[in-house]
C-alpha cells in the first residue's frame, strides 16, 4: 500500500491547468505547422501564421492560449494499492483548479446554476472522473475545454445494423453543423458504443490522447483516417474560409455496448485542443 | 493592408468588401452574451444605455483577467450567434459593427445590410496575440458579471476580416 497525500495531488490539478492553458500540446503544434504548409490561400496563411505566434506568445508570457479556459475536466486513475491521506480527493482537485485559474489569471468560466447563472468566481467545481487501475500508481490528466466547440458536440444512438457508413455520416453532419464558429481546424474526439452516457465521456476523453498516435486497434485506425479525410473534403477551413485543412486529427475510443444499440458521441474540439497529464 | 480607425461612421463601413483584411484600432466596447441581454432589456425598456451604440464598435470576448504587470488579458472573439437575438435592438440604436467569429442569422444579415453596419471576423483562438493589441482597458458596466462586464478597450491595428458588409455580403455565403 501507498500513501499519498491529497496536497500532492491539488499541486499536481494546479500545475497541469497552468500547462495546458499556456502551452499549447506538442502534437497540436506539429499539426498547425503541417497545416501552415499544406496552405496557399494569402488569408488563412496569415491565420494560421498568426495563431502559431499566438501559441508562442502564450508560452513564453504564460498566458492564456485563448480566453476561454474552459470547463475542466480530471481524469484520474487511481491504482488500487494507494490510499489518499490528508483529505478529500475531489476537494483537493478542485482546490488545485482554484489556485491555478487565481494565479495563472485564467478565466473563470463555471456559473452555479445552469438557470441562475452566477459565477463561481472560482471556475470550479470541476468534472471529476476517477479510474481504479491495478498497482500503486496514480495519473491525473487535465482538461480544460471551451465552451464555443463543446455547444457544436453532439451524441446519436444508432441501430445496432448500421456501421461505418452511418457513423461517418453523422460525424460529416456534426462538422457541417460547426462550420466556420467553432475554431476550425478541429480536433474530433469519438466514442462508439457503451451506454448514453458512457459514449460522451469517452468522446471527450478522446481528445486527451495525441492527435498522431496510431490508434492500437487497427479497423479503427481505418475508420479514424476515412473519417479525417472525408472531413477535410468539407472544406470548411480556418475561420471557415473554404481552403485546405478542417481537421486536424480525429481520435476514436470505443467500449462494448448493448445488442439493440450503436451510441456515437463526438466531441468538437478547436485548433486550441488543451490537455496535460502527470503521474504521481 | 488597409488601415481603419474608429468612429466606424455610414461612410466608412461602406467601403469595407466582405473578405476584405483589415487593422482596426480606436475604441472599442466588449459585450456577450449576458452583457447583451442586459443592454436588449434597457433598450426595451426605454433606459439609459452604459455608454452609446451610435456608430459604435461592439466586440464578442470575454477576456482573461488584467495581471499584475497591467498587460490586458487574453481576449480572443467568442460565437457571434449567440448574440443573435439581441443585435437587432442594437444595431436599430444605431450600432455600427460587431466584431466576432462564425456565421450570423439571416435576419442579422438583413439588418446588418439595412443599417449598413459591418460584422468583422477576428481570430478565434488567438487570445494572446490580439491582447497585445489592447493598449488600454477599463471596466464601464456590469462589472458584477466578471469576465462578460462591458470593458471599454482601446485596440491597435487589431486584425480583422470583413465577414459581411454593409451590402449585406457574407463571407460565409
Amino acid at each position: 500500500m501507498r500513501e499519498i497525500d491529497v496536497n500532492k495531488i491539488k499541486e499536481a490539478v494546479a500545475e497541469l491547468c497552468i500547462k495546458a492553458n499556456t502551452s499549447l500540446r506538442a502534437d497540436i503544434l506539429r499539426a498547425l505547422k503541417k497545416a501552415r504548409k499544406a496552405e496557399t490561400h494569402t488569408t488563412s496563411k496569415r491565420i494560421l501564421d498568426i495563431l502559431l505566434e499566438n501559441a508562442a506568445i502564450a508560452k513564453k508570457e504564460k498566458r492564456a492560449i485563448c480566453q476561454d479556459t474552459g470547463f475542466v475536466s480530471v481524469y484520474i486513475e487511481i491504482g488500487q494499492d494507494v490510499r489518499i491521506i490528508g483529505g478529500g480527493l475531489g476537494d483537493a482537485v478542485n482546490k488545485g483548479v482554484m489556485e491555478a485559474y487565481k494565479e495563472a489569471f485564467l478565466r473563470k468560466s463555471v456559473v452555479k446554476s445552469p438557470l441562475l447563472r452566477v459565477n463561481t468566481a472560482t471556475n470550479t467545481p470541476s468534472a471529476i472522473y476517477t479510474e481504479l487501475v491495478k498497482g500503486e500508481r496514480l495519473k491525473i490528466t487535465v482538461m480544460p475545454k471551451g465552451f464555443g466547440s463543446e455547444n457544436k458536440s453532439a451524441l446519436k444512438m444508432l441501430n445496432p445494423t448500421d456501421g461505418e457508413k452511418e457513423i461517418i455520416s453523422f460525424v460529416l453532419d456534426v462538422v457541417k453543423k460547426a462550420g466556420p464558429d467553432a475554431c476550425p481546424p478541429y480536433v474530433l474526439g469519438i466514442g462508439l458504443g457503451g451506454t448514453f452516457d458512457k459514449a460522451p465521456f469517452l468522446s471527450k476523453k478522446a481528445l486527451a490522447l495525441p492527435i498522431d498516435r496510431p490508434n492500437p486497434r487497427r479497423y479503427l485506425r481505418k475508420l479514424e483516417n476515412g473519417i479525417l479525410k472525408k472531413v477535410n473534403k468539407l472544406g470548411i477551413g480556418p475561420m471557415g474560409f473554404g481552403t485546405k485543412t478542417t481537421c486536424m486529427g480525429v481520435n476514436i475510443l470505443e467500449c462494448p455496448t448493448h445488442i439493440a444499440g450503436l451510441p456515437v458521441a463526438v466531441n468538437v474540439s478547436c485548433h486550441v485542443t488543451r490537455s496535460a497529464s502527470r503521474a504521481i | 493592408m488597409k488601415k481603419i480607425t474608429v468612429p466606424l461612421t455610414k461612410s466608412v463601413r461602406r467601403k469595407l468588401i466582405c473578405g476584405e483584411e483589415v487593422l482596426l484600432s480606436g475604441t472599442v466596447y466588449t459585450a456577450r452574451d449576458a452583457a447583451h441581454k442586459k443592454l436588449a432589456h434597457l433598450i426595451v425598456g426605454k433606459k439609459k444605455l452604459p455608454f452609446s451604440l451610435k456608430n459604435a464598435v461592439i466586440y464578442y470576448t470575454g477576456p482573461t483577467p488584467k495581471r499584475a504587470d497591467g498587460f490586458f488579458g487574453s481576449c480572443g472573439p467568442t460565437t457571434s450567434s449567440r448574440m443573435d437575438n439581441f443585435t437587432p435592438f442594437l444595431l436599430q440604436k444605431g450600432l455600427g459593427a460587431t466584431i466576432g467569429k462564425g456565421r450570423r442569422s439571416v435576419r442579422v444579415k438583413d439588418l446588418i445590410k439595412k443599417h449598413k453596419a459591418v460584422y468583422f471576423l477576428a481570430v478565434g483562438g488567438a487570445g494572446a496575440y490580439l491582447a497585445k493589441r489592447v493598449k488600454s482597458s477599463e471596466v464601464i458596466a456590469f462589472k458584477d458579471l466578471g469576465p462578460e462586464a462591458v470593458y471599454k478597450l482601446e485596440i491597435r491595428n487589431f486584425p480583422l476580416v470583413v465577414g459581411i458588409d454593409s451590402s449585406g455580403k457574407d463571407i460565409y455565403g
